[in-house]
C-alpha cells in the first residue's frame, strides 16, 4: 500500500481515548499477515508478536507502541430547544477547543450520526463571553435531529469522533486529524512489513497502545503484561512550523527525531543512532528534561523498570484537524526501526547493563 | 438502613487514620467472607471465592476514609494552623468543627479581612481547641482530625458529613449480606484506605489482586441544584453508570453490561460524565497488566461540604445494580 | 572535615545522568554489603543481609540525583540552551558557574549588566528560557566540539565546613540529598541488622519519583524508611508561622506531604525512639512537597513507609547550608530505630 493511502485508512478509521475497538481492529486485519499472533487486551490495546530467528530460549523481546487513540469528544448532556435536539460535548485527551467551532464530526449512538459543531455568533453571545473562544458550555454538537429521536439515538457518555479526510498538500506533505498518532502507527505497520524481509534473532512486541492522550493507559499495562527487555515508543513531536520556529524543534522532512533525557536509556538511543548511522539517515536529537509526554513516560517505569528509546515524527498544528507531517519521515522512521531491530544480537543487553557503569571517556575533540 | 449509616457516616476516618472504620466494618462483613485480611497500607480485604473454573478476579472498592485536616503549626496562643487532608474547599471551613482522634473538638476562625466577601484561602484559617498557649494544648503538629456533624435524615434525603464514601461502604455491605452464596467469580470487596488524597488504598490492593473486572462504588456530583454546573445527573432518577471522569474512561464492554443488567432487573439508572474527580476505579484500571474498570456511582448534592447529601432510593438501585452485575456472568 | 559528604556533594549527578555519583557510591559501599546490582533505570541496589534473627527485609532509600540543568541546543553562535531538571526557582539561576556534561567544561550563566536594563526591567524575575550558557566558545562549531545536545549541567560548588560555628555548619551543593545517601552509606558501614537491609541509592526523583518506583517493585520489602533532605525555612520572620523545618532542632520525620500519608505505626515508632535516645527531632510541618515514600508505599501491594530528613536551607540553589549535628541526630536516629524495629510494628495487626 502506498503511504499515503495507508496513512488514510489509519486516520480516517474513529478511534477517539477509550473507544479504540474499531482502529484496533483495523490495525489487527493490516498486522495479522505480518506477525505470528494477535490480541486485544482488557484496556484495548492491540498486542501483536513477531517472533525472532534467535535459538536461545526465551529470546529477548523489543516492545514497540505507538499509541492508537486520538483525541475525539463525549456527549455531556442533550439538550432540547423549540422541539429540536443538540448535544453538549466534553472533550477526551487534550483537544485544542479553539478549532472546533466549524468542524465535523461522529457522534457514536446506536447509528453513527455526522454533526456540526457550532455555536452562535458573537452578537447574539452573552456579553462575557464575547471575543473568548468557544467553550463546551457555549459549543452544540447539532446532528440535525428533533429531541425524542436524538434521545433514541444518543445517550450521554457517548463517544464522538472528529470527521476530516486526509488531504494531499504539496511536494509529500500530508494533513487530516489524528496524524497524532497514527502517522507513528503507519510507520510501525511499514517496520513489520520491512522485517519480513529481514532476519532478527529477537522477538518483535508491536503494541498499538489505548488511552495515551488521557493516562498512558496502554503503554502501562502492556509494559507490565509483556515484560520486554527493552521498548521503543514511536509518537510525534512538535516540527518547525508558523510561530513554531524554535531551533530545538524539528523539521518537517528533515527525518524522525530521536529523544534523550532522564526516560531514555543511553543504550537504547544509541542503537537508534546507531541504525540511522548505517542507514544514512538524518535524524534529529531532541533532549527534554521534562520528557516527551509519550509512552515512553509509562514504559519506562513498569514493573522492575524497562530500558526506554524514542522515535518521533515531526508534526505541524498538533491536536488539531489539520495536523501536518511529511510521508518522508513516516517511511524513514519505519526503516529505522526495522534496521535498528535486525541489528539486535545476544550481545546487546550485557552491553546495555554494563552502559550506567561504564566511566564516561568522551574524547577532546581539540579546540 | 439508618442506624447502620448513621454509626458509619458519624465515625471518625480522615485519610490515613481510619483505624475505627475498619473495626466497625470488619465483624459486619466477616459472616460473608471466605476470608478477610489487612493489608499494610490499612485496606480492609473482604473475599468471596468461587469453585468455578475460569472465574473472573473481580474487585469492587468502596473507601472508608474522608477529607480532613492536620495541625501544621501551633500558634503561640495556642491556634492551630493546618492543612488539607484531600479535597477541602475553603468556603466550607468557617464556623465549622472538626474531631480529633481523641475526641477533641476545634471551631474553625478565619484571620480577619476588609473584604468580608471574599473567599479566604485555608492557610489564612485557624482551629481553636480552647487552649491558651502551646504549653495546654491539646494537639501536637501532625495529629489529624475530621470534621464533625451528625447524620440526619430528611425523608428520602439522608444528608451527613461523609456520604463520600461512607454510602458506598453502606451499598457494599448491603450487597454482601444479599449475595448469593455462589457468585460465579472470585470477588474481593476492598474497604480501601486514602481515596481521598489520590485513591491510594486501592491502587496498592489492586496490584495486589491484580483483578479482571474493577469497580468502585462512590458519590458522584449531580447538576440537579439552583444555577449548576451543567451535568446530567440528578438526585432520585436512580444510579448513575460512569462513562468517565477526570481520572478513568471505563471500559466500554462493561458500561454496556451495567446498563442491560440495570434493564434486565428493571433498575431504573442514568448516564454520568463527570467533569473533575475520580474514584479508585482509576487505580484499578492501570494496576499491573490492566482491567475493564468502571464505577457505580450514587448522586450526591454538595460532595465535601458538611452537607453531603443523598437519595435514599438511588442507594437501593445502587444495591440492586451491584447484586445483579456480580450475580450473572460478566461477558465483556 | 566530613569526607562523605564532601566526596558525594561535589560529585555532579543531575536525574537522568546520575553516572558519577553511582560509581563513587559504588566504591564507598564495596566491602559493607553482600550483593550490589544496577538495574534498568540506574538505580544502585546493594542488600546488606540480616543475622538472621528475624525474617524482614527493609527497604532504605536514598536518591543520589540532584537538581541541575539539560543541554537542549547549541546556537549558531555558540550560546547553550538549556532546559532545567527538577523544580527551580528561575532567580537562582543568574550569574552562576556551571559544569557541563563528562568532561565539566565550565561555562557561565550570563545576562545583560545593570547599566544595559530597559526602564523597568530591573527587578523583574528572569526567565530561564530566557538565558544562556557561556562557555567561551566563538561558533557553534567551537561549542559542539565541547558539548552535546542531551549533556547535563551541575552547578559548581565546593564543600565547606565553617569553623566560625566550631564546624558544625557545611555549606555545598546537592545536600539534597547527598546528605541522605551519605547517612545510607554510614548505616551500610555498621553492623548488619537482624533483617536483611536492601540500600537503594535511586535516581530520578526530582523529576518524579521515578527511580524508587521500580526499585520498590524489584525489591519488595516490608517496610521502607527514605532518608532526605528536607527545606527549612527558618529566616528571620515576624509570622507566627512554621518554618517547615529549622537548622539545628534535629532530625526531621515526615508525618504526611503532597505525596504520602506515611505509616502511622513507623511514625510512632521513630518518635519514641528518638525520645527513649535522647536524640533531637522535629515534626516536619504537614502538607506540601513529597519524598520517595511516594513512590513506593503504592507500587507492590502495599509498604509501610517513613522519612527521616536533614533539614537544609536553600534547597534547589547552588549552595546550600546544613546542620552537622543535624546529619549525626539523621544517622543516629535511622540506626536505632531500624534496630528497633520488629515486624509487629511493621505489619498491620
Amino acid at each position: 500500500m502506498d503511504t499515503f493511502d495507508l496513512l488514510k485508512r489509519l486516520t480516517e478509521t474513529p478511534g477517539p481515548s477509550g473507544n479504540e475497538h474499531a482502529i484496533a481492529a483495523a490495525l489487527q486485519e493490516m498486522w495479522r499477515p505480518l506477525v505470528d499472533e494477535t490480541t486485544i487486551d482488557r484496556v484495548g490495546s492491540l498486542v501483536a508478536i513477531k517472533r525472532g530467528a534467535g535459538e536461545t530460549e526465551p529470546r529477548p523481546r523489543i516492545l514497540l507502541a505507538a499509541h492508537a487513540d486520538e483525541l475525539g469528544l463525549m456527549v455531556t448532556n442533550i439538550v432540547a430547544h423549540g422541539g429540536n435536539g443538540f448535544l453538549r460535548v466534553t472533550n477526551l485527551g487534550g483537544v485544542d477547543r479553539r478549532h472546533l467551532m466549524g468542524q465535523t464530526a461522529v457522534v457514536h449512538g446506536r447509528e453513527p450520526l455526522t454533526g456540526i459543531l457550532g455555536g452562535l455568533p458573537d452578537a447574539r453571545l452573552p456579553e462575557r463571553e464575547r471575543g473568548q473562544a468557544y467553550t463546551y458550555d457555549n459549543l452544540v454538537l447539532d446532528v440535525g435531529l428533533p429531541i425524542d429521536r436524538l434521545r433514541e439515538l444518543v445517550s450521554v457518555g457517548d463517544f464522538v469522533s472528529f470527521r476530516q479526510p486526509l488531504r494531499r498538500l504539496q511536494k509529500n506533505r500530508v494533513a487530516g486529524k489524528a496524524l497524532d498518532n497514527r502517522a507513528s502507527l503507519a510507520a510501525l505497520t511499514l517496520c513489520l512489513e520491512a522485517l519480513q524481509a529481514r532476519r532478527h534473532t529477537w522477538d518483535v512486541v508491536a503494541v498499538a497502545t489505548a488511552q495515551e492522550e488521557t493516562i498512558y493507559l496502554g503503554a502501562y499495562t502492556s509494559g507490565h503484561a509483556q515484560r520486554p527487555d527493552i521498548a521503543v515508543a514511536i509518537d510525534v513531536c512538535h516540527a518547525k512550523g508558523p510561530g513554531a520556529n524554535d531551533g530545538e524543534l524539528a523539521e518537517l522532512g528533515g527525518g524522525p527525531s530521536l529523544g534523550l533525557g532522564a526516560e531514555i536509556h543511553p543504550a537504547v538511543h544509541r542503537a537508534l543512532k546507531e541504525a540511522a548511522e548505517a542507514l544514512e539517515m538524518s535524524v534529529t536529537v531532541s533532549a527534554n528534561a521534562r520528557g516527551a509526554g509519550t509512552d515512553a513516560y509509562a514504559l519506562q517505569t513498569a514493573r522492575e523498570g524497562i530500558p526506554t528509546g524514542l522515535v518521533e515524527i515531526p508534526l505541524r498544528y498538533m491536536h488539531t484537524m489539520v495536523e501536518t507531517a511529511d510521508t518522508g519521515d513516516v517511511e524513514r522512521a519505519g526503516r529505522l526501526l526495522a534496521e535498528m531491530i535486525a541489528r539486535l544480537d545476544d550481545a546487546f543487553l550485557p552491553n546495555l547493563r554494563e552502559e550506567l557503569m561504564r566511566p564516561d571517556n568522551r574524547k577532546d575533540n581539540g579546540q | 438502613m439508618n442506624d447502620l449509616l448513621r454509626s458509619l457516616v458519624e465515625a471518625y476516618g480522615p485519610s490515613g487514620f481510619e483505624d475505627a472504620l475498619r473495626d466497625l466494618i470488619r465483624p459486619l462483613v466477616e459472616p460473608h467472607a471466605d476470608d478477610i485480611s489487612v493489608d499494610a497500607m490499612g485496606n480492609l480485604l473482604v473475599h468471596k471465592s468461587t469453585a468455578a473454573a475460569g472465574a473472573l478476579k473481580v474487585m469492587i472498592a468502596a473507601h472508608i476514609d474522608e477529607i480532613g485536616v492536620m495541625a501544621t503549626h501551633i500558634t503561640e496562643k495556642g491556634f492551630l494552623r493546618f492543612t488539607n487532608i484531600g479535597g477541602v474547599m475553603p468556603h466550607t471551613l468557617l464556623g465549622n468543627r472538626v474531631r480529633f482522634a481523641d475526641g477533641t473538638i476545634g471551631v474553625i476562625g478565619v484571620d480577619h479581612s476588609d473584604d468580608r466577601g471574599a473567599i479566604q484561602p485555608l492557610s489564612k484559617h485557624f482551629i481553636d481547641v480552647g487552649a491558651t498557649g502551646r504549653e495546654d494544648c491539646p494537639v501536637r503538629v501532625g495529629d489529624a482530625a475530621g470534621f464533625d456533624r451528625a447524620f440526619v435524615a430528611r425523608g428520602n434525603y439522608l444528608t451527613a458529613k461523609s456520604m463520600d464514601d461512607r454510602i458506598g461502604c453502606y451499598v457494599a455491605i448491603e450487597a454482601l449480606r444479599r449475595l448469593p452464596a455462589d457468585v460465579p467469580h472470585d470477588v474481593t470487596f476492598v474497604f480501601s484506605v486514602q481515596e481521598e488524597v489520590g485513591t491510594r488504598g486501592a491502587e496498592a490492593a489492586a496490584n495486589r489482586i491484580l483483578p479482571d473486572v474493577g469497580i468502585a462504588l462512590d458519590v458522584t456530583r449531580t447538576g440537579d441544584v439552583p444555577e449548576a454546573k451543567a451535568m446530567s445527573v440528578s438526585l432520585g432518577d436512580g444510579p448513575a453508570i460512569k462513562v468517565r471522569d477526570s481520572g478513568m474512561i471505563a471500559h466500554a464492554g462493561l458500561v454496556r453490561l451495567m446498563r442491560r443488567r440495570a434493564e434486565e432487573a428493571g433498575i431504573r439508572y442514568q448516564m454520568e460524565v463527570l467533569d473533575g474527580g475520580s474514584t479508585d476505579a482509576r487505580s484499578m484500571q492501570v494496576a499491573g497488566p490492566g482491567c475493564a474498570a468502571g464505577c457505580i456511582s450514587i448522586p450526591c448534592r454538595y460532595v465535601h461540604s458538611p452537607s453531603e447529601t443523598v437519595d435514599s432510593r438511588d442507594v437501593e438501585g445502587c444495591i440492586q445494580l451491584l447484586v445483579a452485575l456480580l450475580s450473572g456472568s460478566i461477558d465483556l | 572535615m566530613n569526607q562523605l559528604l564532601q566526596q558525594l556533594t561535589e560529585a555532579v549527578g543531575v536525574s537522568g545522568g546520575e553516572k558519577e555519583v553511582r560509581l563513587l557510591l559504588r566504591d564507598l559501599i564495596a566491602g559493607h554489603v553482600d550483593e550490589w546490582s544496577v538495574d534498568a533505570m540506574g538505580n544502585l541496589l546493594a542488600t546488606k543481609r540480616g543475622t538472621g534473627a528475624m525474617d524482614m527485609r527493609v527497604l532504605v532509600d536514598a536518591h543520589m540525583d540532584e537538581v541541575g540543568l539539560l543541554i537542549s541546543e547549541i546556537e549558531s553562535g555558540g550560546m547553550l540552551r538549556f532546559d532545567t531538571v527538577g523544580g527551580f526557582d528561575d532567580r537562582a539561576l543568574l550569574g552562576k558557574v556551571v559544569q557541563i556534561g563528562p568532561q565539566k567544561v565550565i561555562g557561565v550563566i550570563g545576562a545583560r549588566a545593570i547599566h544595559l536594563l530597559k526602564s523597568g526591567e530591573y527587578g523583574k524575575t528572569v526567565k530561564a528560557d530566557a538565558m544562556r550558557i557561556d562557555i567561551g566558545a566563538k561558533n557553534k562549531d567551537g561549542a559542539a566540539a565541547k558539548v552535546k545536545v542531551g549533556d547535563y549541567a551541575a552547578f559548581v560548588t565546593a564543600y565547606e565546613e565553617n569553623a566560625a560555628a566550631g564546624g558544625r555548619i557545611a555549606i555545598g551543593k546537592a545536600f539534597d540529598n547527598r546528605a541522605g545517601c551519605a547517612a545510607l552509606v554510614e548505616l551500610l558501614r555498621g553492623e548488619r541488622f537482624p533483617f536483611d537491609l536492601v540500600a537503594a541509592f535511586t535516581v530520578q526523583e526530582e523529576v518524579g519519583l521515578r527511580g524508587a518506583k521500580i526499585a520498590a517493585y524489584s525489591t519488595r520489602p516490608d517496610a521502607a524508611l527514605v532518608l532526605e533532605c528536607t527545606p527549612a525555612y527558618d529566616l528571620p520572620s515576624e509570622a507566627d508561622a512554621s518554618p517547615n523545618v529549622a537548622l539545628g532542632w534535629g532530625a526531621s520525620v515526615y508525618v504526611m506531604d503532597a505525596r504520602t500519608i506515611q505509616a502511622p505505626r513507623l511514625v510512632a515508632h521513630l518518635t519514641r525512639t528518638a525520645d527513649a535516645r535522647g536524640i533531637a527531632y522535629q515534626i516536619r510541618q504537614p502538607g506540601g512537597g513529597g519524598t520517595n515514600t511516594g513512590a513506593i508505599q503504592r507500587g507492590a501491594a502495599g509498604i509501610p513507609v517513613a522519612t527521616l530528613a536533614v533539614p537544609g536551607r536553600y534547597a534547589h540553589t547552588p549552595t546550600m547550608m546544613i546542620s552537622l549535628d543535624d546529619y549525626d541526630s539523621v544517622v543516629r536516629l535511622a540506626e536505632a530505630a531500624l534496630r528497633g524495629l520488629t515486624p509487629e510494628i511493621v505489619r498491620h495487626s
